[in-house]
């Protein structure tokens, strides 16, 4: 019975009309049938879990990339960072940058309203990720609504950009187009700027470290403590440590350095060119 | 035995087979990368890149 066991790709070599093959006797003994539908079975398994893998790891990445290319283009408002910089010879320089009497401090900062959940309200720019990095956020950290499809979401409750406390979002680190894929790269002082239909927010990262799940202390409003009063403005963003597993968070904590009303140019940070690796 | 069966079960000639065959398993991968991987990652919860409340 082995040589009819055949996997469904390939069937064009077992023979119509003769199931049981000629060195077989004819009526295969009971043991040969259960031994020969338990190698089908685990042919069907493995498939099946191949197939999984290649879901996970390729499709889930193609689909939610596309939904997040779609979300990016809705959002009039957004610098949007991938397009190529036009070999116009009169403005090769590329977008007009903010100037630097022009940088808020961060106490003024325009805070807006938390929206409704699926809302995508800010976009975030990440140079050490590539000057063409840009992500939308959207309101909320449900999986199947917002971090598998909208990518970067936004933890309910927590503050909003430029918000005295804590704007904490959270996203894949690996598959759904893995916005926080390279989060772990982050290093102290880099740029972590956010723009929404009103402003700019250029953060700062401060450290980065690697907690249980159930450590919610990440997000509070003031990092690390809660129930304390926050004493700066803070970003937080959350995704899956190690990669490809469930069994943590990194953490990466960074601090408002300056705002920048939009419709003056781009922070100079975002067009900062960081060797990529 | 189930592969066996199925190719029996299939009408005509092998390339129509062949072809039945192929359209089968497309649909079955449709169904799995459509419905039920989706449900299984999100059911057993493989990758979760949230603390898990709001303080």
């Amino acid at each position: 019975m082995p040589a009819s066991v055949d996997v469904p790709t390939q069937p064009d070599r077992s023979r119509p009309g003769a199931p049981e093959p000629s060195r077989a006797p004819a009526r295969a003994g009971i043991g040969t049938r259960l031994v020969s539908l338990v190698g089908e079975l685990l042919i069907l398994a493995g498939a099946l879990l191949g197939l999984y893998v290649v879901w996970e790891l390729f499709y889930t990445d193609v689909i939610a990339g596309k939904e997040q290319d779609q979300v990016l283009e809705s959002l009039d408002w957004a610098y949007d960072a991938t397009a190529p910089i036009t070999a116009d010879a009169a403005q090769d320089t590329g977008p007009a940058t903010i100037p630097t009497e022009a940088r808020m401090s961060p106490d003024t900062a325009p805070v807006m309203d938390e929206p409704a959940f699926l809302t995508t309200f800010a976009t975030l720019y990440v140079p050490r990720w590539g000057t063409d990095y840009v992500k939308p956020v959207s309101e909320g950290v449900d999986r199947q609504q917002v971090l598998d499809v909208l990518g970067i979401g936004h933890y309910p409750g927590t503050g909003m950009p430029g918000a005295l406390g804590n704007f904490a979002i959270s996203a894949h680190r690996t598959t759904y187009a893995k916005p926080f894929n390279r989060i772990a790269e982050l290093q102290q002082g880099d740029a972590l700027v956010v723009q929404t239909k009103d402003a700019w927010y250029v953060y700062r990262v401060t450290d980065h470290l690697i907690v249980d799940p159930h450590q919610v202390e990440v997000i509070a409003p003031q990092p690390g403590e809660i129930g304390a009063e926050p004493t700066g403005h803070y970003i937080t963003l959350t995704s899956c440590h190690p990669m490809f597993s469930a069994a943590q968070r990194y953490i990466v904590h960074g601090e408002l350095e300056y705002w920048a009303p939009t419709g003056d140019g781009v922070p100079p940070e975002i067009l900062e060119e960081i060797p990529q690796p | 035995m189930i592969f066996p069966f199925v190719w029996r079960l299939m009408p005509g000639p092998v390339w129509l087979r062949v072809l039945l065959l192929l359209m089968l398993i497309a649909a079955i991968v449709a169904v799995l990368f459509q419905w039920v991987f989706p449900w299984v990652t999100t059911t057993f919860n493989i990758q979760d890149q949230s603390v898990e409340a709001v303080p």
